[in-house]
């Protein structure tokens, strides 16, 4: 059984497998630096469909068939999906995951979904309450634009800290098993707001709750940042990355030389034009998906601590002057089932 | 973390890269100023056709108008507006867009409660205080007219 290790952190008895997992994009994310990551991609960003909704449901829903195709599983074989999606009562997972006849738990952590759903997947199989699950995630930036910004064809100017919603979903099967690699602990986050009100400053609005989750499971498990390969955060971008590095050297904890950022991997900030970098629930879920537990199964990789951060916020109470909450959770996954940093 | 909002604030300033504001005022100007000279243009070209000046003060609003949806339409204006800013805002092009924009948004969520509906989202508010704001106006001139 899960057992807890200092206040805050989950350490699992038997660390979870990671089965398989999927990622999927549009063409933008194709050609950026980690295009080839991808096991599909849509060039036209409409997924065969005729709404920017139904696309993205239409990337959840393939994210996960072709995760379990990887996996070599019929929905069937499954008992549970974890998913949510940026989207107002979460339609992309709803609408995505209906045709599959998998009992489905919706979950809302705005950009820190990819984290939640494999913290709650991880629980759950842990538990014996599942014994395989789900746990997928997307976004997309038509969606996200006309639901939290502005219509596409508005004729308007991005702020340098404006951060790009990635058109992407990333799916992952989990299981007690004995491929790599392995979830064996998490963090789950709190809610933090320093006040931040610029819908545009994203990155700034998170990484207080960044911060907060890092450092107490440092705190928690006694481990050091450079104890890991990669400390890899959800979408912090340019801006909030480096308010993370500060905020965290401020309590100790030097994350200089081994933190990185799911928003920083996706496209190419310069050639792509997406100012401080990617962003939405779909960014750190097919970097992750796509990308570093492919490296993690391969060896290439080997303990990982992945934070996802979410902005807990909605148009109407920014509107009334509210700032933005947000909140980090983290998983800390490593290529070995015995013998992990934290236990 | 021992910091409070106002803190944190200032360090959220320090790490954030701001607009560059040279930079776009003169973008503003050059493209603003490009529009206005098309304007100009049009309206010249209409009146050697023989239009009356104020005949084609109208036609060249409702010209630049046709452009600026058509250019909306094609995805094009906001390729100009991202570099041009406030330039393509202003003039009346920039409010074109600011209506057909959302009229093609929101199409797909039918021709009633999509398209007419969220039509004036975000122009509706220019409109709003724009006339309110031509009443007092003319409210000014008529009491200043009085005396």
């Amino acid at each position: 059984m899960a057992k807890r290790k200092g206040t805050y952190t989950v350490v699992f008895d038997e660390p979870i497998s990671v089965r398989a997992s999927a990622a999927v994009g549009s063409k933008k994310e194709s050609e950026g630096p980690i295009g080839h990551a991808f096991d599909v991609i849509n060039e036209d960003d409409y997924f065969g469909e005729k709404t920017w909704e139904k696309a993205e449901s239409r990337m959840q829903q393939t994210a996960i068939q072709t995760a379990l195709d990887k996996a070599k599983y019929q929905p069937s074989d499954i008992n549970c999906v974890f998913a949510g999606d940026l989207m107002n009562q979460c339609v992309g997972s709803t609408y995505g995951l209906r045709s599959f006849g998998i009992p489905f738990v919706g979950l809302f952590g705005a950009c820190s979904t990819m984290a939640e759903s494999l913290m709650a997947a991880s629980v759950f199989l842990d538990s014996g309450a599942a014994g395989r699950a789900v746990a997928c995630t997307s976004s997309h930036f038509c969606t996200a634009e006309r639901q939290f910004r502005l219509p596409l064809e508005y004729g308007g100017q991005r702020t340098p800290t404006a951060q790009w919603t990635a058109t992407a979903a990333g799916a992952a099967v989990l299981e007690k098993g004995d491929t790599p690699p392995f979830i064996h602990a998490a963090t789950i986050g709190t809610i933090e707001d320093l006040g931040i009100t610029d819908p545009n400053n994203m990155g700034a609005a998170m990484a207080p709750a960044a911060a907060a989750t890092i450092k107490r499971f440092f705190d928690d498990t006694g481990t050091k940042p450079n104890d890991y390969d990669l400390v890899i955060t959800g979408d912090l971008g340019k801006v909030g990355g480096t308010i993370l590095r500060d905020l965290l050297r401020r309590d100790g904890y030097d994350l200089e030389h081994c933190q990185t950022d799911c928003g920083l991997m996706l496209y190419d900030l310069e050639k792509q034009d997406v100012h401080a970098g990617a962003s939405g629930c779909g960014c750190s879920a097919s970097v992750m998906c796509g990308h570093i537990l492919p490296l993690m199964h391969a060896g290439q990789l080997h303990d990982i601590l992945f934070i996802a951060t979410g902005a807990l916020m909605n148009t109407t109470v920014v509107q009334q002057g509210e700032s933005i909450a947000s909140i980090a959770h983290l998983v800390y996954l490593s290529s070995k089932k015995k013998g992990g940093l934290v236990s | 973390m021992n910091m409070t909002p106002e803190e944190y604030n200032e360090l959220t300033k320090q790490s954030s890269p701001r607009s560059p504001f040279i930079k776009d005022f003169l973008m503003a100007f050059a493209i603003g100023g490009l529009i206005c000279a098309l304007g100009q243009a049009i309206m010249m070209a209409y009146q050697s056709a023989g239009m009356t000046e104020e005949v084609s003060g109208s036609v060249t609003s409702v010209t630049l108008v046709f452009l600026s949806i058509l250019l909306t339409g094609f995805n094009v204006y906001p390729k100009i507006a991202k570099f041009g800013g406030a330039g393509t805002l202003v003039p009346i092009t920039g409010f074109a867009n600011a209506v057909a924009s959302p009229a093609l948004e929101f199409k797909s969520e039918g021709l009633v409660l999509g398209l007419a509906a969220k039509m004036f989202v975000i122009a509706g508010p220019v409109i709003v205080y724009g006339t309110c704001a031509s009443i007092v106006y003319g409210l000014i001139i008529y009491l200043f007219g009085l005396y």
